[in-house]
């Protein structure tokens, strides 16, 4: 009898628990993930435009991004260069080498050069970006015409803004997200037990041959993860590119975040802005998908396994 | 193979001196352990000798070459770690073949070197395996594999058996000890386990704080324990010290009188369980707990100068709890240290009361 109330009692405390754990996340879930996507397919078959008026259902928007925007494939190729740009320069590689040359000398010094690199990071966006609008200014008043033409002996300014614009929006993007990477390679890098960097030492390992076998085996989830992430993230956000480029000149830094915005806001397009963002929902949920069936991301969620040592 | 000499070494943490001053030399081929309680800077000497850590001052010698300098691949030492140090993306193939591939081994005698030593350390079974998949004992074996790979001059096992149950501990004792033999090569062991190092060592160095306490035979750290330490932490059950006063040639100890031969003032006995014996004369005493140890007994006996242990061969006990015994034992197995430095006074002994 007494047992059977205690299970009884558990299995309530059990479903007052999930309600409590999960339920502000499943809250969350619905009212930023799963509302707006509802709204955001149903405004798609719409032709909702500036004057805020429904006038028809339409399947329209959806044949103009598959037939009739001639500037769609443009965007695509872009953003493909600006993510894998992005993230293989800066996000990965450079946060790796971040990660190892920073716990490869001494502690103190090496948190200092992590704390430089972390600063873009903290600092707001529009200061930022007014920062790199003054490196790249096309008169001779900017940084890096400066050092050009003082120390390189160039003759005319150059205007970066318009010879390399996607080179730009890239470096700018890559200074901020390498930070990322490096915060948790570096957390990696120290979890490996110390004496397998003895042993590698002992075994004969000189540095490379260290970072090859010892460092970079360990690191393979936080690579991954980072990759994955940073994708997501460089999919959807604009924020540094409309502040910088505005998605200039002309359309040629518009990713595609970007273009669904200018669609929706610049042109007043709300249904083709919310057809094109549909696909980018679904992207980032198949990607998302990807990481956790591909890289091991379930792997990296679960408790861990304490090593004994 | 390499004679190993350690002059004036230093090592410091910090501010801290972990290694004040060592001097030590252990010849070609010896097998030796470097014994003392956890935290005494054991590792830190056998980390030293790998050319992990780089000696504060002093010289550290290889074969007479001055080695301070010399990188840790460039030393030809093998080193067993406490934790294995695995390296656990590998298969034990590849673990074992590590080191062969920093010295241009072609590959074919590579695998055949990884082959020979995968099957003296018996590991031939798991070569296709991850560390992870391994038991402790099997994990032991793929690390003195990798060790023995590249056929180093110098061996040095840090706590190799620690992390091993009982039974395995035993056998790997025999085994590490019979791979010495066939191998000859310079070994040194660290552990802070007396049986393991008596049992297995050729000599032990006895270590305390960073400094050696004494260096000898097993014999030599048993029978003439050169300090109160060494005398505690060497032989099982522990050693009995007992604290006392001498004048005119009698030693009292909490009432208790006895003879003493050659030493006065402040002095500490020290008897062995094994060597106190229950006798028709000696200390009087009650039998207070009686402990079976297999083929052995011990008695914990309350005397006039303390509880004392007497160790009794026999699996049965002759003595119950609560019995009146007298405690005996022949002088020339007493020992007779200075309280006050702590050092053995050779040549003095005590006698029991008649
Ligand atoms: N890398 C290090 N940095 C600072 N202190 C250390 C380091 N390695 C060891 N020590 C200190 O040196 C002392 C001896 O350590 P160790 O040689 O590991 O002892 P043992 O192996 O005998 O148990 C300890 O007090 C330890 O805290
Ligand atoms: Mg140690």
């Amino acid at each position: 009898m007494i047992e059977r109330r205690g299970h009884a009692g558990s299995a309530t405390r059990r479903r007052a628990n999930s309600v409590i754990f999960l339920g502000p996340a499943i809250v969350l879930t619905v009212l930023f993930f799963v509302v707006p996507v509802i709204i955001d397919i149903a405004v798609s078959f719409t032709d909702l435009s500036r004057s805020l008026r429904i006038t028809e259902f339409t399947t329209e928007q959806y044949e103009k991004v598959f037939r009739t925007d001639r500037r769609l494939s443009q965007v695509i190729g872009l953003t493909f260069i600006y993510v894998f740009g992005t993230l293989a320069i800066f996000n990965v590689t450079f946060g790796l080498i971040l990660a190892i040359t920073t716990t490869a000398i001494r502690n103190v010094s090496g948190s200092f050069f992590r704390g430089v690199w972390l600063l873009p990071r903290m600092s707001p966006s529009v200061l930022y970006i007014l920062l790199w609008l003054w490196a790249v200014s096309p008169t001779e008043a900017g940084l890096v015409n400066q050092v050009l033409m003082q120390v390189f002996g160039l003759d005319a300014p150059l205007d970066l803004l318009t010879s390399a614009p996607i080179a730009l929006i890239i470096i700018s993007n890559g200074f901020i997200g390498a930070s990322m990477g490096m915060i948790i390679f570096t957390a990696a890098i120290r979890g490996i037990p110390e004496h397998l960097f003895h042993a590698a030492a002992v075994d004969g390992a000189g540095t490379f041959a260290t970072i090859r076998f010892i460092t970079l085996p360990a690191l393979r989830w936080p690579i991954s993860f980072v990759t994955i992430y940073q994708t997501l993230s460089l999919l959807v956000s604009f924020e540094y590119i409309l502040l910088l480029t505005k998605g200039g000149p002309f359309y040629d830094t518009t990713v595609y975040a970007l273009y669904v915005y200018r669609r929706a806001f610049e042109s007043g397009q709300y249904g083709y802005g919310a057809a094109l963002a549909l696909f980018l929902i679904v992207i980032g949920v198949v990607v998302a998908l990807i990481g956790w069936r591909f890289f091991d991301m379930e792997r990296l969620l679960q408790r861990p396994r304490i090593e004994v040592q | 193979m390499a004679k190993i000499e350690f002059r004036h070494v230093v090592k410091r943490f910090g501010a801290v001196d972990v290694i004040p001053d060592m001097n030590l030399v252990i010849d070609d081929g010896e097998f030796v352990a470097l014994l003392g309680p956890s935290g005494c800077g054991k590792s830190t000497s056998l980390f030293m000798l790998a050319g992990i850590y780089l000696p504060s001052g002093g010289e550290l010698l290889f074969d007479g070459r001055v080695v301070n300098e010399v990188e840790a691949r460039d030393r030809n030492v093998g080193i067993v770690f406490q934790s294995y140090a695995l390296y656990p993306h590998m298969s034990v193939r590849d673990n074992i073949l590590f080191p062969l591939r920093f010295k241009k081994t072609p590959r074919d005698e590579a695998l055949a070197r990884v082959k020979a030593v995968a099957e003296l350390v018996r590991v031939e079974e798991l070569l296709d395996r991850r560390p992870g998949e391994l038991s402790g004992g099997q994990q032991q074996r793929v690390a003195l594999a990798r060790a023995l790979v590249k056929e180093p001059e110098l061996l040095l096992l840090d706590e190799p058996l620690s992390n091993l149950d009982a039974s395995l501990r035993l056998s790997m004792r025999t085994e590490i000890k019979s791979l010495h033999a066939q191998l000859g090569v310079t070994t040194l062991l660290v552990t802070h386990d007396q049986i393991e190092a008596t049992t297995m060592a050729d000599r032990i160095i006895c270590m305390r704080a960073g400094r050696i306490e004494q260096v000898g035979t097993p014999d030599d750290l048993y029978l003439r324990p050169s300090s109160l330490f060494v005398a505690g932490f060497i032989g099982s059950p522990p050693i009995n010290l007992i604290a006392g006063d001498a004048e005119g040639g009698m030693v009292a100890v909490n009432g208790a009188r006895f003879p003493v031969e050659g030493a006065s003032g402040r002095l500490t006995v020290g008897l062995r369980p094994e060597h106190l014996r229950f006798a028709d004369t000696g200390f009087p005493g009650r039998i207070a707990q009686i402990e079976p140890m297999g083929r052995e007994i011990l008695y914990v006996v309350e005397t006039g100068m303390g509880a004392v242990r007497v160790l009794e061969q026999g699996s049965s006990a002759g003595h119950s709890t609560g019995e009146e015994v007298k405690v005996s034992f022949l002088p020339e197995n007493s020992l007779v240290f200075e309280t006050e430095r702590q050092k053995l006074i050779a040549g003095a002994h005590v006698r029991a009361p008649d």
